[in-house]
């Protein structure tokens, strides 16, 4: 144990210009992947924060009793897919109109009788912000009697549906290529590591080391610079995500780094390819001398 | 020690052995001559479990090399010393880390290896360049770390592919005098050469091979009889 240690550290020390150069390039490419998760998950969040505005509104008859109308936000409360119902009544709506509304305040002010109707807003909870689960939740509001029409702005949930799934399969697709990507190039660099360390394990597997002794020290190698390399890429990401918070803006908020999880599955993923590119490139290796 | 029962080895491109039987005893010294390409680097590699017999039986120190399991080619090489023309030696270590090496990835105990590795060295005469690398050192010392590598294990057999083919006469004459030595010992070795001189030189046993047969073994009887009790 305390050799495979050694071993594997005494390969920094006897090469680090091939050291440095490996952990900057597995840096590097998993700083590429680092760079486009940002991205997906910022928009990602752009569209979340949209999609909070999906809301259903259901406008009432006028004079409908409160009763019915408390039972009925009772009942639209328990739909699986509202989150909440907020009941807005005939002056709140004036109010509001006032004060959104301040081209038409004058005109507001000076009515006689409120034209504008009681209603019901109902945000639906996330998951069930989409063209389906809204159009359902407004066909079963139309049910009821004293609900006079329903309005949750049809035309523009369609494209925002639209929107999610080229996201989301745009995302995948580019995501892919580029931990490809990062994969081939970490392998070629690992490849390159072992290559140079060829007659290290002829001489090994001449004086009679077992496979298993020759493996260790390279898989821990590989582990370590994938470890260091993927550190190298969050710092990297961290850093451009800090340059850029404050200059570029979501719909309402900063955007956001990746989640504490996301970091360490890309640490892993660095590792992991490390690890995986050693074994590969030993083992060809350990096949032909 | 050593059993080649009609042993053939044939490539795509045509047959590198052709039914080749030979013993060698223990303690024995054998010259493997012949040009490039007449079969000796294949039998050589035979012995140390790098290639495996197309037809035929290849016994080593025990071991069947057709029936070679991945577990057992180690074991089989602790047995034996393997010294090539190239040196093969880590560049990026001392003489001294370089033979140590050969102990260190074998699993000795830790406690032991300096004094293992001082007491080859001297035997070979490099103990006062212990700390050289081998850039630091001529061919001929090179070699000598080569084979020092191959001691520290006490192998029973060295198997030498072309040890003198890069050296100078006087290095050659020195690194044969200690392979001689080695052979004194008691171990046993087989030598391939294309130094037909050094091969005069001696009377040790001599099997010239060409186009993948034995054409000429001058101690094939003394060599068959001897090989008959010690496999």
């Amino acid at each position: 144990m305390r050799l495979l240690l050694r071993e594997a550290f005494a390969a920094f020390r006897r090469a680090p210009l091939l050291s440095a150069l490996s952990i900057t390039t597995i840096g590097f490419s998993l700083y590429a992947v680092g760079l486009f998760a940002l991205v997906a998950v910022n928009m990602k969040e752009a569209l979340r924060l949209v999609e909070q505005r999906v809301e259903v509104v259901a406008y009432l008859l006028h004079g409908t009793p409160p009763e019915s109308i408390a039972l009925a936000s009772q009942d639209i409360a328990a739909f699986p897919e509202v989150e909440r119902v907020t009941f807005v009544s005939e002056d709140e709506a004036l109010k509001r109109a006032r004060a959104e509304l301040v081209e038409f305040r004058d005109a507001y002010r000076d009515l006689a009788v409120n034209p504008l109707p009681a209603s019901l807003e109902i945000s639906l909870k996330d998951g069930y912000r989409d063209a389906d689960h809204t159009a359902a939740v407004a066909a079963r509001l139309k049910g009821y009697g004293f609900i006079d029409d329903v309005r949750y702005g049809r035309e523009w949930i369609e494209k925002l549906d639209r929107l999610r799934n080229i996201a989301g399969l745009v995302g995948l697709m580019i995501g892919l290529a580029f931990a490809a990507v990062a994969v081939v190039i970490i392998g070629v660099t690992i490849r390159l590591t072992v290559l140079q360390r060829a007659r290290e394990i002829q001489v090994m597997r001449l004086v009679g080391a077992t496979h298993g002794f020759i493996r260790g020290p390279f898989l821990l190698e590989g582990a370590i610079k994938g470890l260091l390399g993927g550190l190298v890429a969050i710092a990297l990401s961290y850093g451009t995500y800090t340059l850029l918070r404050g200059q570029i803006q979501l719909a309402t908020s900063d955007i956001v780094f990746l989640r504490s999880s996301q970091v360490a599955l890309g640490v892993c993923f660095g590792v992991a390819i490390g690890f995986l590119g050693s074994l590969m490139s030993v083992e060809r290796h350990l096949r032909n001398v | 020690m050593i059993r080649f029962a009609h042993v053939s080895k044939d490539y795509p491109k045509g047959a590198a052995l052709k039914n080749v039987s030979l013993h060698v005893a223990k303690g024995e010294f054998v010259f493997l001559t012949g040009h490039s390409g007449a079969g000796k680097s294949t039998i050589l590699k035979m012995m140390y479990g790098e290639l495996r017999p197309s037809a035929g039986d290849v016994r080593v120190s025990g071991y069947s090399i057709g029936d070679l399991s991945a577990g057992d080619v180690p074991k089989l090489r602790r047995r034996l010393g393997v010294v090539f023309q190239d040196f093969r030696l880590l560049e990026d270590r001392t003489a001294e880390e370089n033979v140590a090496f050969a102990l260190e990835v074998t699993g000795a105990r830790r406690d032991g290896i300096p004094a293992r590795v001082m007491r080859v060295l001297t035997q070979v005469g490099l103990a006062a360049k212990a700390h050289a690398y081998p850039q630091e050192l001529s061919g001929g010392e090179q070699q000598r770390v080569a084979i020092a590598r191959a001691l520290v294990l006490d192998p029973a057999i060295l198997i030498a592919d072309e040890p003198t083919g890069n050296l100078d006469e006087r290095a050659t004459r020195g690194v044969f005098q200690l392979i001689r030595e080695i052979n004194a010992a008691g171990t046993c070795v087989v030598m391939a050469t294309h130094d037909l001189d050094l091969v005069k030189q001696t009377t040790y046993r001599t099997i010239e091979l060409r186009e993948g047969q034995i054409v000429y073994d001058s101690g094939a009887e003394a060599g068959a009889a001897a090989a008959e009790d010690d496999l």
